[in-house]
């Protein structure tokens, strides 16, 4: 694989301080963006590049004020339009690490073919998705991650649209990298973003985010801290698949489906487990960690796939060097004098 | 051997090849102008394909022509009516005799009027036998057949053979304007390098037609065209679409600022991002993006990151574009903005011309969203204006709209090659690393362009984007008087370019009874009825805008000393409505023409003899 990656290391050791803007902070008491943004400034000094090297991009919406309260290079796009921008900041200039603040209206409807295009095209930028599953600035109405059925502003009768799954829209679209936290865990948010830096390619990284005016509590099922042991399944590079207050549940694969087992039951033992693979190329299991919900199965946080692809960035960067150095045109003056000319 | 023939000396002529759309036109068409402008006339071409890609065979949709215009004077476009038209079968003769002149020389394959093509063509009989031809100088050869005899001992498929017949017709050709073959053979020997047959067969063929020419008695009179007065130099011929990519390249090696071309493929502007794509070694980077909106607002996030960026479009592509054009206009980013027009609304035309999305550049977005608006005005000079506009955009830090059109992007005329040390420097105003004095929009007092403070670079970090920001700082702010003051600088820093750009120039006195105003791609065609009409002693001048927004500062001076105007262009009346609103002390007649055609010299002549005479 072509490997290109150099974005420059801070000389000094830098702390979460060294990234806080001075803007005020603008969203909601309460609201899930609150803790992205520290997760945020906790993995930004871990990582390790100076500071100027960072940038961040972002679209429309409560998410997209998010480059404001960073101290880096930061530009506020239009609606849906943030991974475009992004896409040209890369491979313009690829010594920046460069993020993506996004939600799920910016990314998953208005923005939906850049998203699913950086995806296939595995550029080097990190996606911060903010799922709260409503339109939160516009004040609530549904957005394409709205449960069927739910009521909002513009769905007084229920919402009659299927929703879409943020791993089943990546993983569709070739992704290499797809991660899930809740908001209420930094602390595995701040790993997950770690990994998300270090992968080459497009990392996404689903926030289930809490909007506490329209859409509250809309996760609590999956995220509520009693619950989370039963509800969801940390899942670690070669670490089986469990999962329960007493680590006695786990995943298995039934045929062609995942299926929860307890084990000591039935004759299941620990090794019948299966054991997370984030770095393997087939998406197969990836595709059904992703899908697995409540109430039949646990849902899947932490780095779902991280599967290695050459990058486009990379590529370009590649195919560039390579002509520099075989082609005859080696300035705008030699393409002008080549092909057919005539002295007159 | 002595020639028993007279030779006709031309000032200029037109030529126009027409056939089938597999019948290698353009391939002819283009060899036949490469040989006269290394002869030395000055030359114009235009190529007319079908929409189609292979539309029925014989039929009137599947005709392509090559029309080229040279002449030992300045010629200033591919042409009206053709001079001499090499038809190569039934439906490209009854789809270009209407603009054939009367008494035109007609080179025709006789071979493929055979029953069922002219019946396709639309013929009910043979037009070689029924006197449609009476008026013409007729030249008929079986040329098909010829081919094949000539091939024969060759032993090529009768399918190469077949495909042969227009190496055949431009041998005849090149008998008639007295060239000689030597440019040719060497052409088709590296044109077909990988395939020797093909290099043989082409080569015979193309003798072939030239000797057949010589020894029957089939031409009885050849035209000569002398060299034209050039101005001394190095030459190629170029295209409007690979001028335009050309002068970005050269722009962005001027600047130091590496091109980022982010565009979708659209009719007729695709050429430019082919052309950009094979020219890695140059470091020009090429994204084709996803859809026309990823194209600019990629280009805009290549800017952000220190790039010259680039997108080209044509006109549906720039109304996906105006809400991201709003956007460079606010974050004060450098962005070149290619429209090559074509004919609206909505999917229109594709492959004709027009100039109708002037307005939509001048004004096509929300909010006061000023920006700057050029427009090249031959297929050559599309290499100065679209170095210029990248020269504009960096300089100034605003997106430059560049309008060319489907007429200009695929026509081809003589391009005098320059040395890129020659072309006006490119100093974008780059901010220093760590300089202490940086914010956002802290402008220079003379031109009110910001700093273009680029990502990576110590001590410059900040955030651009969409929402109104204050002056200087750049926070954002809905605060009323800021916002009015934004509004103003925004206008007002778009306004003083015109204190850096050219003045206009007057074709002709400097006064007079008519001043004939046209921008962008018309220039040939008013410049060349003009002349011609100046030659008669009427008072009457021409201006051709390149820049529309600002206007160079002289336009008032210019348009006050004439007793008419008359402003001649290819929409409904949208430049014309422009100086009204900016200079409405003047009375302004106009000439419009929304056909997806050019401006034709006896319209135009027509049109400026009865404005004379009222």
């Amino acid at each position: 694989m072509i490997d290109y990656n150099k974005i420059s290391k801070s000389p000094v050791e830098l702390t979460k301080q060294d990234f806080v803007s001075d803007q005020m902070v603008k969203w909601c008491p309460g609201c899930g963006a609150h803790a992205i943004l520290a997760a945020v400034g906790n993995v930004f000094p871990k990582i390790g590049y100076r500071k100027e090297n960072f940038a961040m991009v972002s679209g429309i919406g409560c998410s997209s004020r998010f480059p404001y309260y960073v101290d880096t290079f930061g530009f506020h796009g239009i609606h849906g339009r943030a991974a475009a921008i992004a896409s040209g900041l890369k491979i313009a200039n690829p010594g920046l690490s460069v993020w993506v603040a996004t939600g799920d209206g910016d990314s998953m409807a208005i923005g939906g073919n850049h998203f699913i295009h950086v995806l296939r095209r595995n550029i080097d930028i990190n996606i911060l998705l903010f799922n709260n599953q409503i339109y939160g600035l516009t004040k609530g109405q549904f957005s394409p991650t709205t449960a069927l059925g739910t009521v909002t502003k513009t769905s007084p009768y229920g919402t009659i649209e299927h929703p879409f799954t943020v791993s089943g829209l990546v993983m569709g679209a070739q992704g290499t990298f797809f991660a899930r936290v809740p908001d209420n865990n930094i602390k595995l948010m701040t790993e997950v973003l770690y990994e998300a830096a270090k992968h080459n390619g497009t990392s996404v990284i689903e926030i289930l985010q809490n909007c506490v005016i329209f859409a509250d509590n809309v996760h609590k099922q999956v995220t509520a801290r009693d619950m989370r042991e039963e509800r969801q399944l940390f899942l670690k590079q070669d670490g089986p698949m469990i999962f329960g207050k007493n680590r006695d549940k786990g995943i298995i694969m039934a045929g062609n489906r995942l299926e929860v087992v307890e084990i000591g039951k039935n004759g299941i033992n620990e090794s019948d487990i299966l054991v997370h693979d984030q770095y393997s190329t087939d998406p197969g299991i990836h595709r059904m960690l992703g899908r697995m919900k409540l109430p039949s199965h646990p849902v899947a946080m932490g780095v779902i796939r991280s599967a290695p692809a050459d990058t486009y960035d990379d590529l370009t960067e590649h195919q560039i060097e390579t002509a520099k150095k075989t082609s005859r045109i080696q300035s705008v003056n030699d393409l002008l004098r080549s092909g057919d000319t005539w002295e007159i | 051997m002595a020639k028993q023939h007279d030779v006709r000396i031309l000032e200029d002529v037109v030529v126009k090849f027409v056939g089938d759309s597999g019948d290698g036109m353009q391939l002819t068409g283009t060899l036949f102008s490469d040989v006269a402008a290394l002869a030395g006339n000055d030359l114009a071409t235009f190529p007319d394909f079908p929409a189609e890609i292979r539309a029925p065979h014989n039929t009137i949709a599947g005709v392509s022509g090559f029309q080229m215009h040279m002449g030992k004077r300045k010629i200033y476009t591919s042409g009206d009516m053709c001079d001499v038209l090499v038809a190569m079968n039934p439906a490209s003769l009854k789809a270009n005799l209407k603009w054939t002149k009367p008494g035109a020389t007609l080179v025709i394959d006789s071979s493929t009027f055979e029953e069922k093509a002219i019946g396709k063509a639309g013929y009910t009989e043979n037009p070689l036998e029924d006197g449609t031809l009476d008026e013409y100088h007729v030249i008929k050869a079986p040329i098909t057949e010829l081919t094949k005899q000539s091939l024969a001992e060759l032993g090529v498929d009768k399918r190469l053979a077949e495909r042969t017949k227009n190496m055949f017709v431009l041998g005849l050709m090149f008998y008639l304007f007295e060239r000689d073959l030597e440019k040719p053979l060497e052409f088709i020997k590296k044109k077909f390098s990988e395939k020797p047959k093909v290099v043989q067969a082409n080569q015979t063929a193309l003798k072939a037609g030239y000797n057949f020419a010589e020894s029957t008695e089939l031409i009885k009179i050849t035209f000569k065209v002398d060299p034209a007065p050039m101005k001394k130099g190095l030459y190629r011929n170029i295209t409007g679409n690979i001028a335009t990519a050309w002068g970005l390249l050269a722009a962005a090696e001027k600047s130091g600022r590496p091109l980022f071309l982010g565009s979708y493929p659209i009719t007729p502007a695709t050429e430019i991002l082919i052309e950009l794509s094979k020219h890695k070694s140059l470091g020009a980077k090429v994204f084709q993006a996803e859809d026309e909106i990823a194209g600019i607002c990629s280009s805009i996030g290549a800017s952000f990151g220190g790039s010259m960026g680039v997108t080209t479009t044509s006109g549906p592509g720039l109304s996906l574009k105006s809400e991201a054009l709003g956007l460079a206009v606010i974050t004060e980013l450098p962005l070149v903005v290619v429209n090559v027009q074509r004919a609206g609304p909505s999917t229109g035309m594709p492959t004709k011309s027009e100039q109708s999305d002037l307005m939509q550049a001048l004004f096509g977005r929300n909010g006061e969203c000023p920006l700057m608006v050029m427009a090249a005005s031959s297929s050559a000079n599309c290499f100065y204006y679209a170095y210029l506009a990248a020269k504009y955009a960096m300089e100034h830090m605003t997106p430059v709209i560049l309008l060319t059109d489907g007429y200009l992007g695929f026509g081809s005329e003589l391009f005098r090659i320059p040395d890129v040390k020659d072309l006006p420097s490119i100093k974008p105003p780059m901010a220093d690393p760590n300089d202490t004095n940086f914010k956002p929009y802290r402008r220079d007092e003379k031109t009110l362009v910001r700093k273009w403070a680029v990502p990576g670079v110590e001590g410059l970090r900040h955030r651009v984007g969409g929402l109104e920001k204050t002056n200087i700082d750049g926070n954002v702010s809905t605060d009323p008087l800021n916002h009015q003051l934004m509004v103003n600088i925004r206008e007002e820093k778009i306004g003083r370019i015109a204190d850096y750009l050219p003045l206009l120039q007057v074709q002709g006195e400097p006064g007079g009874d008519l001043l004939v105003v046209g921008w962008g791609g018309t220039e040939g065609a008013l410049a060349s009825t003009v002349s011609r009409m100046q030659e008669e002693g009427h008072k009457i001048s021409h201006a051709q805008f390149n820049f529309i927004k600002p206007l160079p500062k002289n336009t008032r001076e210019v348009l006050m000393r004439f007793k008419k105007i008359v402003v001649c262009e290819l929409n409904g009346g949208q430049f014309v409505n422009y100086l009204r609103m900016l200079f409405p002390e003047f009375t302004y007649n106009q000439f419009n023409k929304v056909q997806g055609l050019p401006f034709h010299i006896q319209e135009l002549t027509e049109t400026f003899t009865k404005l004379l005479e009222e």
